[in-house]
C-alpha cells in the first residue's frame, strides 16, 4: 500500500465521516440534555429527502439545505413534543420518527417525481433540467433571466480547494495530505469539523451549556435554581434537529448526487453508537467517528480485507462498528456512563 | 382510585390511537392526490374480501403475534426489546439448519425439532444484551439495535460463503427436504372439502402462534416466573426486597422473548419460503413494537393487534398493486401507530381520565 492509496483513503473517511460526525454531535446535545434519541436515523434521512427534493425542483443546494434543516426540524418538534411535553416514552417516540421518516420521503418522493422513491439525480443533465426548468421560469418572471440563471445553477455541493493547496502540494508527505485530504471538501465537512470545538465551548464554557448538562444530570436541580427544564430540552432537541438536518443535507447533496430510498442505511445508528464510544464528548466524537469512516472506507476499498493470515470479509468491516460498541457498553474497555437522567421525563414536583 | 374504568383503559385508549393515526394516513394519503376512502375499500377488499386475501393475512398476522409477543413479554419486565428483527433472523438460521442437517422424516417431528432450533438461536441472540443489561447495566435498548446489524452482517457472511449451495447465485441456503414442508391450511381445508385460500402461505404455524398467545397469557399471569417477571417490572427495588434476582428476571424474561421472536422463523421460513434467504424477516420484528403497544401488552390484544397489522400488510400490497400509493403508506400507519400507542400515550389517556372523573363527580 502506497502514500496515494493510503490519502485516498483517509480523504474518503473524511467524507464518509462528516454524516456521522453532525449526527453525532446532534445526539450529544440532545443527550447531554437528559432526552435519548435513536430517531437520528429517520431525521437524517427526511432532511437528505426534503435537501434533494428542493435541490432537485430549484436547482439550488443551498435552498436545499434549508429545506433539509426544515424537514429535521419538524421531525425534532414531533420527539420534542411527544417526550417533553407529553411525557412519553422517548425510545418508543424515536422509533416511531425512523418509521415515519422512512415511509414519508418514498410515499412523496413517489409523489412529486414519479421514480420509485428516488429524487432526480443532481447531476447537471436532461433529468434535472426538466424539473429545474418551471421553477426558472417563475423565477424570470419576477427577478429577471439573470438572477434566475444565477440561482439555479449549483443544485449539488461542490468542493472548497483550500489556499495553498497547489502551491503545498509539492511538499512531501504533509503537502499531499493537505492537498489531497484536508483540502477539496464541500462547505459542510469543514462546518463539521468546527462544530466540534465549538460545541466543546458551548457546553463547558457557556452558561447554557453548563445548565443544558445540568438538566441531563439533576433536572429538579435546575428547576430548582428557576431555569425552565423544558424549555431547556426543547432548545437541545431543536439544536439536534438542525444538526441532523445537516448530516441529511451532505449526505444527499454532498455526499451523493441526489436522495435514494433508505439511503442513510443505518448511519444514524453508527452515530449513536459513536455517541457512547465517545463517552458523550465532543472530541470523543471526533474521534470515534473517524474511526468508523475509516472502516468504512476501508471495507469499501477493499472488499475482503486480505491480512495474509485470514481474509477479513466486508460484511465483518461494516459490522465492527456495532460490535466496538457492544464491547465499550460492556465495560471491558473503559466504561461508558450516560447522562444521568437520560430517557426519564421531567415531572414537575408541586 | 382507578382514573378511569378497566375497558375504558384496555378499549377505548387504543382505539381512539388507532382512529388518530388513521386520520392522519388520511390526510397524507388526500396530500399524495389520492382518496382515502378508495384506498380503505381497496385494502379491505384485498385483504379480506376473499380467502385469498384471508390466507395472506393470517400469514402475516402469525409473524406479528410471535414478535408482538415477544416485545410483550420483555415488556412486562420493563425491558423494551427492539431486537425483535435480529432474534427473528437467528431463528431463522436456527431453523435452517435443524431441517438441513437432521434426517426428520415427517413435517410432524420436523416441527418440534424447527422450533426448538429456532427458539434456541432467538433466545442466544438475545442473551448478550440480557447480560450485558443486568450485568453491566448497559442499555438493553441500545445493545439490541447493536445486535439487529450484526445479525444481518452475520446472516449475510453464513448466507453467500457457508449455506449457499455449490453453483448458486443466490445468497439463500439450499431447499429443506420436502418431508418437511409444513402443511399449508388450504391443503388441510380441501381434506375437508372444502376450497379455502389457494396459493397463500398460511400454514399450521398459525395455530401453533395461538397456542403461544394462551401460553405466554399462562406464564406471564397464572405462573409464579411471570409474577416475578411482572413485580419487577412494576418496581425493580420492591422485587429486590421480595427476593427475586433482578439478574434471573432480566436474563429469563429476554431468553423468552428472543425465543419467542426466533419462532417467527417457523412460519416465514419453514411455512412459506422453505428455504433461507436473505432479508427474510422484512421488518416483522419491529411491527413486533407497535403490535404490542397497541394490543396493551396482552396475549389478546397482541392476538387481535396482529391481525389488524397483518390486514394491513395484506392491503397495503394489494393498494400498490391497484393504485399509484406506494406499499411505504403501511410504515406511515406503523409509525403514526407506534407514535399515538406509545410515545404520545398521554396526550390520549389524560383527557379520558379527565372526563371520566367528571363523569363520576357529576354521577355522585
Amino acid at each position: 500500500m502506497d502514500l496515494n492509496t493510503v490519502l485516498q483513503i483517509l480523504d474518503s473517511a473524511v467524507r464518509l465521516m462528516t454524516p456521522l460526525l453532525l449526527a453525532c454531535l446532534a445526539g450529544l446535545y440532545s443527550e447531554r440534555a437528559g432526552v435519548f434519541d435513536i430517531g437520528l436515523e429517520g431525521k437524517m434521512l427526511m432532511a437528505a429527502f426534503s435537501a434533494a427534493t428542493v435541490a432537485a425542483l430549484t436547482g439550488n443546494v443551498w435552498l436545499g439545505a434549508m429545506a433539509g434543516l426544515l424537514g429535521a426540524l419538524m421531525l425534532s418538534a414531533v420527539h420534542g413534543i411527544a417526550s417533553i411535553t407529553f411525557r412519553g416514552n422517548q425510545l418508543i417516540s424515536g422509533v416511531a420518527i425512523n418509521f415515519l421518516a422512512s415511509g414519508l420521503t418514498v410515499l412523496l418522493g413517489q409523489k412529486i417525481f414519479g421514480l420509485g422513491g428516488r429524487t432526480p439525480s443532481l447531476t447537471p443533465g436532461a433529468e434535472l433540467e426538466a424539473q429545474v426548468g418551471p421553477f426558472r421560469a417563475w423565477l424570470s418572471g419576477i427577478m429577471g433571466p439573470d438572477t434566475a440563471g444565477w440561482l439555479t445553477t449549483t443544485p449539488r455541493m461542490t468542493g472548497i480547494t483550500l489556499p495553498f493547496a497547489e502551491t503545498l502540494g509539492n511538499v512531501p508527505v504533509i503537502g499531499p495530505l493537505y492537498a489531497e485530504v484536508i483540502s477539496g471538501h464541500t462547505i459542510l465537512v469543514y462546518v463539521a469539523f468546527l462544530m466540534v470545538p465549538l460545541t466543546w465551548w458551548v457546553l463547558y464554557r457557556t452558561r447554557f451549556g453548563l445548565r443544558l448538562r445540568a438538566v441531563g444530570e439533576n433536572p429538579a436541580s435546575v428547576d430548582t435554581a428557576g431555569v425552565s427544564v423544558t424549555r431547556l430540552r426543547f432548545a437541545a432537541v431543536a439544536i439536534a434537529g438542525l444538526l441532523c438536518g445537516l448530516a441529511g443535507a451532505y449526505l444527499a447533496t454532498g455526499l451523493s448526487a441526489g436522495f435514494v430510498k433508505e439511503m442513510t442505511a443505518g448511519r444514524g445508528f453508527i452515530a449513536l453508537a459513536a455517541l457512547i464510544f465517545a463517552k458523550w464528548r465532543p472530541w470523543g466524537a471526533l474521534g470515534a467517528t473517524f474511526l468508523f469512516g475509516l472502516l468504512e472506507a476501508v471495507a469499501n476499498r477493499y472488499p475482503n480485507l486480505d491480512l495474509g493470515v485470514i481474509t477479513v470479509p466486508s460484511m465483518f468491516m461494516n459490522a465492527l462498528p456495532y460490535i466496538l460498541t457492544v464491547i465499550i457498553l460492556a465495560g471491558f474497555v473503559g466504561r461508558a456512563i450516560p447522562p444521568r437522567a437520560g430517557g426519564e421525563p421531567y415531572v414537575k414536583e408541586r | 382510585m382507578e382514573k378511569m374504568p378497566k375497558w375504558a383503559d384496555v378499549l377505548l385508549t387504543p382505539l381512539i390511537s388507532l382512529v388518530l393515526a388513521m386520520a392522519i394516513s388520511a390526510l397524507v394519503i388526500l396530500a399524495i392526490g389520492e382518496s382515502p376512502w378508495e384506498a380503505l375499500t381497496t385494502m379491505i377488499d384485498g385483504a379480506l374480501g376473499s380467502s385469498y386475501g384471508w390466507g395472506f393475512t393470517l400469514y402475516y398476522a402469525t409473524n406479528f403475534i410471535f414478535t408482538g409477543l415477544a416485545v410483550m413479554v420483555a415488556y412486562h419486565a420493563s425491558l423494551f426489546n427492539i431486537g425483535g428483527e435480529g432474534q427473528a433472523a437467528m431463528g431463522g438460521l436456527g431453523v435452517a439448519l435443524v431441517l438441513l442437517s437432521l434426517p426428520l422424516p415427517h413435517w410432524a417431528l420436523a416441527l418440534p425439532a424447527a422450533m426448538i432450533g429456532a427458539a434456541l438461536f432467538g433466545a442466544a441472540w438475545a442473551l448478550i444484551p440480557a447480560w450485558l443489561q443486568a450485568r453491566r447495566g448497559s442499555h438493553i435498548v441500545i445493545t439490541t439495535i447493536m445486535f439487529n446489524f450484526i445479525a444481518a452482517a452475520a446472516l449475510n457472511y453464513i448466507l453467500v460463503n457457508l449455506l449457499r449451495p455449490v453453483g448458486s447465485m443466490d445468497p439463500a441456503s439450499a431447499r429443506f427436504p420436502n418431508e418437511t414442508h409444513l402443511p399449508k391450511l388450504s391443503d388441510m381445508a380441501l381434506s375437508l372439502g372444502v376450497e379455502w385460500g389457494k396459493n397463500t402461505p398460511v400454514n399450521i404455524s398459525f395455530f401453533v402462534a395461538v397456542i403461544a398467545c394462551v401460553l405466554v397469557w399462562l406464564l406471564i399471569w397464572r405462573s409464579r416466573l411471570g409474577f416475578e417477571i411482572r413485580a419487577f417490572g412494576k418496581s425493580e427495588p420492591a422485587a429486590l426486597y421480595a427476593g427475586i434476582n433482578p439478574v434471573r428476571i432480566t436474563v429469563i424474561a429476554m431468553l423468552i422473548s428472543g425465543g419467542l421472536a426466533g419462532m417467527m422463523a417457523i412460519n416465514n421460513v419453514m411455512g412459506e419460503a422453505e428455504r433461507l434467504v436473505l432479508n427474510a424477516v422484512e421488518g416483522a420484528g419491529f411491527i413486533g413494537i407497535a403490535v404490542a403497544l397497541m394490543g396493551r401488552n396482552h396475549p389478546l390484544g397482541v392476538f387481535l393487534a396482529a391481525l389488524l397489522f397483518g390486514f394491513l400488510y395484506q392491503g397495503g400490497g394489494e393498494l400498490a398493486l391497484w393504485t399509484s400509493i406506494p406499499r411505504e403508506l403501511i410504515i406511515v400507519i406503523q409509525a403514526l401507530v407506534i407514535l399515538f400507542t406509545g410515545a404520545l400515550d398521554n396526550m390520549v389517556r389524560v383527557p379520558l381520565e379527565r372526563m371520566f372523573m367528571a363523569m363520576r363527580k357529576r354521577g355522585a
